[in-house]
């Protein structure tokens, strides 16, 4: 049998529609350089987002989402070597120089952080914030900005716009914050916006609104969305499509609601039964046995093998991305549809 | 804001009292006799005895303690015992001296600490950085009066570039008052400024790693928006808090710079005043010195507020 | 009160300053059983672990634990009493003391409640490593060398280090990735039905709540809203907070969501009346007017809610 290598090519790696596509990220891999030599972070990941369609980079904590994230942000830090090749709207930017990668920022991507509490300023006000954003990089007069930004505010469901503009982040609660979060991201009309974990620090109804306000930012500016997140059940529900990884690695990439229903990849698989979910009738839960093989020790071949309950002889040698029935999976021994 | 601004001025006045009340004690209970310094040697027991009454000395002490308070809400502080004048116009001609050199030393330390910081942080581990850290280390060593020293014999004496001695006001001009008063100032500062580079350092370095700094660059703004207003507006707060302390720690250095430079400030004024046991200057002189602290730390509270507006609500 | 019930809470409330955190919880936990907290910020579930434990005095209300009232207990009683109550906390970071090799802290507890001889301490510590699965060889060594998993075993067998009667865990397990989660959790189940241990488990998690408890208390603003057998509330649950939640997680697939407006109000202003009224898509004239009473909807589940008046069992 024959692998089929998944390229861009495939149908699972192309987005349902022919819309366009705002981001191509191509064999990126980032590792960090320090006193003892390079370490390897993150290998070879590759994926795209349409128009209007929300990508999930999914996985626990260690896997490399988030530097993932930052290398496409163009802030990664600074002893950090990241090869590939990241396509924005149809221009190469991975090989730009750094000062012309954080222009992109704001402008071209938006970025919306995990703990509200900590990610605005503290000490200015949000209106200051918001126009310094506006203004820098639409070029607009401190008048006009304050009315855009008071706009805005008002576009993302916060009241009395005018008067929040005026105060400080400590004043406002929780979802109100990364509501204005959500404001600065999109304020410059960025094609792509990236949220790191947007609702994890949310109450439960809060998370439900925000998600909502996402969805429907996405709709209406027709935003290019990258959602990282740990939490499978969110991705069902949010996303179209989703990139699961595991230590460094991308190991299943396709449809969100094909992944979340019947993973291919026993990772995959192995979260899902590790979560209590609703309506979950069972007396105890699946984990996955081991820990997560720290950045370093990863282990020859597969990565995932000795964790892995159909690790098997072919698993010392690490399997390329290839197509399997409705995903891209990184296995040689995927699972069937509804095992 | 101005509950926060009441509440420091209220602060104000147990500042201002404790030491008062401990230098009370401790002139008026320590021996040596004002009177009999005053009248020499040759003065008779009787006369010695006629002066102290004169001076409210053979009183019970709480009854000093009256008077004098009572002196201060009327804001009469008695008379001098050396100058025989009233305290009132003795130490007037000595304050601007100290508030100057206070001031100027503050001004150049914060200056200094801020930028070497600054600069530090932004280079960490580089060369640049570990010079910075390592002048500072030696700058918090060194005496000040040893540099002081230090920096008369380089400066003054070999290189002639300012005078060894002596004090120009500033009614004098200000190269002339600049020449006078940059030396003392800058012995007087060092250890604090060597002190605030390292809060500095610390506290910028704190602040580079907060999310809402990623956020800036994320939004797309340049570098130097990010540094020079995003992150030094949070990190120069714990300097702030540093800049009252080291305003207390020079009032009470400023004694030895002044008689090093010969300046006739406060602090000098002071010191000759307890060995001569000239209570009420002492007194005058504590009091005054309190003032002084006191106010400037008003001062950096209200910058405080105005830099961090979460204060103000308390 | 029958034998079985380990804990009974009546009429619990709290109140810092003018913050009424707690107010009017009452509720009970049978031997054995697994009691879950679920709420949102502000809705007094944290603050309900702890005065449970007594480790903050209520302002009023009823504490009835093994048969007796805590608040008569004196405070010598009370520090014995505590062998029977331990706590596990949210942040496995926070809670072991670093300077505490892993022996030294699962002999700790035993020391304090004079329990065994050395040697038979060390014993027991060696058991309870094995039971939460740690190796031997962690005895000595130290936090910081676990993983966060780890870490919140260790803290699972010092809990269970005086065999408690009951065992409040506040978050156990939400700052842990999925997988370690589910570790802990298993864990938790096996210990519990090994040792019998009573549980007091609060948490946001709806899905975890439903995993690990029996019986489930849904609070808000400082309020028990609904309580009730797990099933009763997750399949039929009657107040709209309570819905509301559930139709809010993550997970649920049931078509379009009912979206709750608008802000938890601050618990500085709790609204008249029915606390949930500014957010209930089902809020009538009466709820502004009236405080809902607890109704009991039969089959062990209750709720307060003036909407449920017609299907009231008593």
């Amino acid at each position: 049998m024959t692998v089929r290598t998944a390229s861009d090519s495939t149908p699972t790696a192309q987005p349902a529609s022919a819309r366009e596509l705002v981001l191509e990220v191509r064999d990126l891999s980032v590792s960090l350089r320090n006193a003892d030599g390079l370490l390897p972070i993150v290998t070879d990941v590759s994926f795209s987002i349409a128009k209007g369609e929300a990508v999930a980079l999914a996985g626990e904590s260690g896997c490399g989402k988030s530097i993932t994230a930052s290398a496409i942000m163009g802030i990664a830090p600074d002893n950090a070597e990241i090869s590939g090749t990241i396509i924005l709207n149809g221009a190469a930017i991975s090989g730009l120089p750094h000062r012309e990668r954080r222009k992109l920022c704001g402008r071209h991507m938006g970025f919306i952080f995990q703990e509200p509490m900590t990610a605005l300023h503290p000490t200015l006000t949000v209106g200051r914030q918001m126009t310094d954003t506006l203004r820098h990089n639409l070029g607009l007069s401190h008048a006009a900005a304050t009315d855009r930004a008071a706009e805005l505010l008002d576009r993302v469901g916060i009241p009395r716009a005018r008067e929040i503009l005026k105060g400080y982040v400590h004043e406002l609660s929780g979802g109100m914050r990364q509501r204005v979060m959500i404001a600065l991201a999109i304020s410059c009309g960025p094609s792509l916006v990236i949220a790191d974990e947007p609702t994890t620090a949310l109450d439960v109804t809060i998370q439900a609104q925000v998600l909502d306000l996402l969805d429907e930012m996405r709709r209406e500016f027709e935003l290019a969305m990258l959602f990282i997140t740990h939490d499978l059940e969110l991705v069902g529900d949010f996303c179209d499509r989703a990139v699961v990884m595991y230590a460094g690695d991308v190991v299943e990439r396709g449809r969100a609601a094909d992944i979340v229903r019947s993973p291919a990849h026993p990772y995959a698989r192995g979260l899902i039964d590790a979560m209590p979910r609703h309506g979950d009738q069972r007396a105890r839960l699946t984990p996955i046995p081991g820990t997560v093989p720290p950045v370093g020790h990863w282990p020859q071949g597969c990565r995932f093998a000795p964790r892995c309950s159909r690790a098997g002889k072919k698993c010392t040698v690490r399997p390329p991305l290839a197509v399997h029935i409705r995903s891209d999976v990184r296995c040689w021994y995927p699972l069937k549809v509804g095992q | 804001m101005l509950r926060y601004l009441l509440k420091r001025f209220l602060l104000i006045l147990p500042t201002i009292f404790v030491p008062l009340i401990i230098v009370f004690l401790l002139l008026r209970l320590s021996p040596g006799d004002p009177a009999g310094m005053m009248l020499g040697d040759q003065a008779t027991p009787e006369q010695i005895e006629a002066l102290r009454t004169q001076l409210g000395l053979n009183e019970p002490i709480w009854v000093q303690f009256a008077i004098w308070l009572k002196g201060i809400l009327t804001l009469d502080l008695g008379n001098s015992i050396f100058f025989r004048e009233p305290v009132m116009e003795v130490i007037p001609r000595y304050v601007s001296v100290t508030v100057l050199l206070t001031i100027v030393a503050l001004i150049l330390a914060v200056a200094i600490g801020i930028t070497m910081g600054l600069i530090s942080a932004m280079h960490r581990n580089k060369p640049i950085d570990r010079g910075v850290v390592a002048m500072a280390v030696l700058g918090i060593s060194l005496p000040e009066f040893w540099f002081a020293l230090l920096l008369i014999f380089v400066f003054a004496v070999t290189l002639r570039w300012f005078p060894v001695a002596g004090y120009n006001p500033p009614s004098a001009g200000l190269i002339a008052f600049g020449a006078t008063i940059l030396l003392p100032a800058i012995a007087l500062g060092v250890r604090q400024s060597a002190l605030m580079t390292r809060m500095m350092r610390s506290s910028m370095l704190d602040v580079l790693n907060e999310p809402y700094i990623t956020t800036a660059r994320a939004q797309g703004l340049p570098e130097r928006k990010v540094i020079g207003s995003y992150a030094m507006r949070t990190a120069a707060i714990p300097v702030v808090t540093v800049a009252g302390l080291a305003a207390g720690y020079m009032l009470g250095g400023a004694v030895a710079i002044e008689i090093i430079f010969a300046l006739p400030g406060l602090g000098r004024m002071l010191v000759e005043a307890v060995s001569r046991r000239d209570y009420p200057l002492v007194e005058g002189g504590v009091l005054t010195i309190s003032l002084i602290l006191a106010v400037l730390n008003l001062v950096i509270d209200v910058i405080y507020a105005i830099l961090d507006p979460r204060i103000r609500y308390q | 009160m029958t034998d079985d019930t380990i804990l009974s809470v009546s009429g619990l409330s709290k109140n810092f300053k003018a913050v009424k955190a707690v107010r009017d919880v009452s509720f009970s936990i049978r031997r054995g059983k697994t009691f879950g907290l679920v709420g949102e910020s502000g809705s007094g579930k944290s603050t309900t672990a702890r005065l449970v434990l007594r480790l903050i005095e209520p302002t009023s209300g009823s504490i009835r634990f093994r048969g007796r009232e805590l608040a008569n207990f004196s405070p010598a009683e009370l520090r014995a009493e505590r062998r029977h109550m331990q706590m596990i906390f949210q942040d496995p970071y926070g809670s072991l003391n670093p300077r505490m090799s892993v022996r030294e802290t699962l002999i700790e507890p035993q020391l304090v409640h004079g329990i065994g001889t050395p040697a038979e301490r060390i014993q027991t510590a060696e058991l309870l490593l094995a039971e939460v699965s740690l190796p031997r060889a962690a005895l000595d060594r130290h936090p910081h060398e676990f993983s966060g998993g780890q870490r919140q075993r260790i803290a699972i067998a010092r809990a269970l280090a005086t065999n408690p009667e009951l065992i409040v865990a506040d978050e156990p397990v939400s700052a842990l990735d999925v997988s370690v989660q589910a570790q802990v959790l298993n864990l938790m189940r096996d210990l519990q039905d090994r040792h019998r241990t009573t549980m007091l488990f609060i948490s946001h998690d709806l899905r975890v709540v439903q995993f690990m408890c029996d019986e489930i208390a849904v609070m808000y603003l400082g309020e028990v809203v609904e309580q009730g057998p797990r099933d009763r509330i997750y399949y039929s649950a009657a107040h709209p907070y309570t819905q509301a939640l559930l139709a809010s997680a993550t997970g649920k697939r049931d078509g379009k969501r009912a979206r709750l407006k608008g802000e938890i109000p601050s618990a500085h202003a709790v609204p008249s009346g029915c606390a949930f009224r500014t957010r209930c898509p089902h809020a009538f004239e009466r709820c502004a007017l009236e405080k809902p009473a607890i109704r009991d909807l039969g089959l062990g589940q209750k709720a307060a809610c003036h909407l449920l008046d017609g299907q009231a069992v008593s």
